[in-house]
């Protein structure tokens, strides 16, 4: 579904992925692992469209979209819901969804845009009661939440997601993920970035190892979770998760 | 008359003149909310409302109203203009490159307004006569009515828009975080062009209702502009409603120094306000919020 063929891209005169190359099979969780800075958000973020890919190609769907505009990669269906959240915090909760589905709005179909904002609150009661809140006024964990079911309100095939268990307390991480991994058995694709490796890799089929800008390392969660490297590095052997 | 009723008589002249700056400073708040820039060019916009709406009725004898239409719809033509011709090609240019921008822009709106229209002064008719109407003691024109109320007007329609619309709301995302809006499917540029066809419009609705009081010329969208920046400044850049207080205040200001101090200070004392704003509260008397994250 998604072909990433090595992918160079810099933040001004830093070089900050080298050669990158990764694919997401259509139905599959891939999780981009690696340390602060690794180049796991800039992934994501020349995917959708935020930072110019200098060399290399993306494919989507077997269509090129390298370097394509959000605004139009979010209409072939690829979203990316940003890290730290990033809700519109001085908007209702029902208007952040609304501007989930902004494309979608702006092609007709609204009707049925109203009636998926009322599926997505629904499926997240703790929003629903609040909708008529500003979102800023919101938890962490419910403002997370919302930035999820913004995210799908653009119905997405191929969703990314930017360290979401961020700055969360770990049972609220943990429903999160499993808030993903349902959202996959419905249908979609996603692509993971985490810090969090072993959250990760406990809901991925299939990682990725970033260092430095280069991908020194994949396979499926299984082989990353048994890597000894992997283990040593990111999964903190030894100390067991407080939540485990 | 008495002091207490010369106050009076000043206070109201001064909403009037007010009521425009509150106008132009919600021209400049929409652009920076958009694009965090200061469009220098906000007060040609002004200039440009007054002069086309005077030169149609001149040229070809159009009556206020159509004319008035044209002179809106002109100066919003240029105002898109000004964002495909010198904003969007410098896109990922930093804010003070953009900002510098504008002030080209207008040095060079001004330029060709001069060519056209010459240097000299043209006059707008009142909209409806001029027969003064006594409030309290103290007279008012019926053209200062208009230009309180073209601003009431506009401050609700651009109220209902940014709280009711879709379109409102994703500008007012593009405002909180661009690149969280971008993520959600809204193209930046194109509510950056919004915003200043909106800016353009509302400058040269000002420019349209002030041009019978002060008559307009080629040059006048200089000193508006600044006034417009002060007021927008005193209210908080950003804020809408601040705008409003902000031009108000400025111009009840200007009239009450103007009047008690000397006439020949009114010019100065929008910037001494603005002096005295940058120095004890930069963000604004509205702007805390935003002042204290940034």
């Amino acid at each position: 579904m998604l072909r990433v063929r090595s992918v160079d891209a810099s933040y001004g005169r830093v070089q900050a992925l080298r050669g990158v190359s990764l694919h997401v099979d259509a139905g599959e969780i891939v999780t981009l692992i690696g340390a602060n800075g690794a180049g796991k958000s800039t992934t994501l973020a020349v995917i959708s469209g935020l930072i110019r890919a200098q060399v290399g190609d993306i494919q989507f769907d077997g269509r090129d979209v390298t370097n394509r505009p959000p605004h139009r990669l979010v209409r072939a269906g690829i979203c990316q819901v940003p890290e730290g959240r990033q809700v519109f915090g001085d908007l209702t909760v029902a208007d952040n969804l609304l501007l989930g589905a902004y494309s979608r709005w702006r092609r007709g179909g609204r009707s049925e845009v109203m009636a998926d904002i009322e599926r997505q609150f629904e499926r997240f009661p703790q929003l629903d009661e609040r909708r008529g809140q500003l979102a800023g006024s919101l938890s962490g964990g419910e403002q997370q939440m919302l930035a999820l079911a913004r995210g799908l309100l653009s119905r997405p095939r191929l969703l990314m997601l930017d360290e979401p268990s961020l700055g969360l307390a770990p049972i609220i991480a943990r429903q999160f993920l499993d808030e993903v991994q349902r959202s996959r058995d419905e249908g979609l694709t996603v692509l993971l970035v985490e810090q969090n490796a072993r959250a990760a890799l406990r809901i991925a089929d299939r990682g990725y190892v970033l260092e430095t800008g280069r991908i020194v390392l994949e396979g499926t969660a299984q082989e990353l979770l048994d890597n000894p490297e992997v283990q040593r590095a990111y999964l903190g052997k030894g100390y067991r998760e407080v939540w485990e | 008359m008495t002091l207490a009723e010369q106050i009076w008589q000043f206070f109201l002249s001064g909403l009037t003149t007010g009521g425009t700056y509150a106008l132009i400073a919600l021209g400049f708040s929409l652009v920076y909310n958009a694009t965090g820039v200061i469009n220098f060019a906000q007060g040609e916009f002004v200039m440009l409302g007054g002069m086309i709406t005077a030169a149609s009725m001149t040229a070809w004898g159009l009556p206020l109203w159509s004319a008035a239409l044209i002179g809106i719809a002109g100066t919003t033509l240029v105002g898109i203009a000004l964002d495909r011709a010198a904003i969007r090609p410098a896109r990922g240019a930093s804010i003070v490159v953009l900002i510098i921008i504008t002030v080209g822009a207008s040095i060079f709106i001004r330029g060709v307004a001069g060519i056209i229209w010459g240097p000299d002064e043209r006059v707008v008719p009142a909209f409806s006569g001029e027969a003064p109407i006594g409030i309290f003691g103290a007279n008012i024109t019926p053209q200062s009515l208009w230009v309180l109320g073209a601003t009431l007007v506009t401050a609700i329609a651009m109220w209902l828009t940014f709280e009711y619309t879709v379109i409102g709301k994703a500008m007012r995302a593009c405002a909180i975080n661009p690149q969280a809006a971008r993520l959600c499917g809204i193209e930046l540029s194109r509510m950056i062009s919004w915003s200043l066809a909106l800016a353009a419009a509302i400058g040269a609705i000002a420019g349209i209702v002030l041009a019978p009081i002060t008559m307009t010329q080629y040059n006048v969208g200089t000193m508006l502009g600044l006034k417009g920046f002060c007021a927008a400044m005193l209210g908080g850049l950003g804020n809408g409603l601040g705008a409003i207080a902000g031009g108000l205040l400025l111009g009840v200001l200007e009239a009450l120094g103007a009047g008690l101090i000397s006439s020949q200070y009114k010019d100065a004392i929008a910037f001494v306000v603005l002096i005295a704003v940058l120095l004890v509260r930069p963000s604004g008397i509205l702007g805390g919020r935003r002042g204290g994250e940034e």
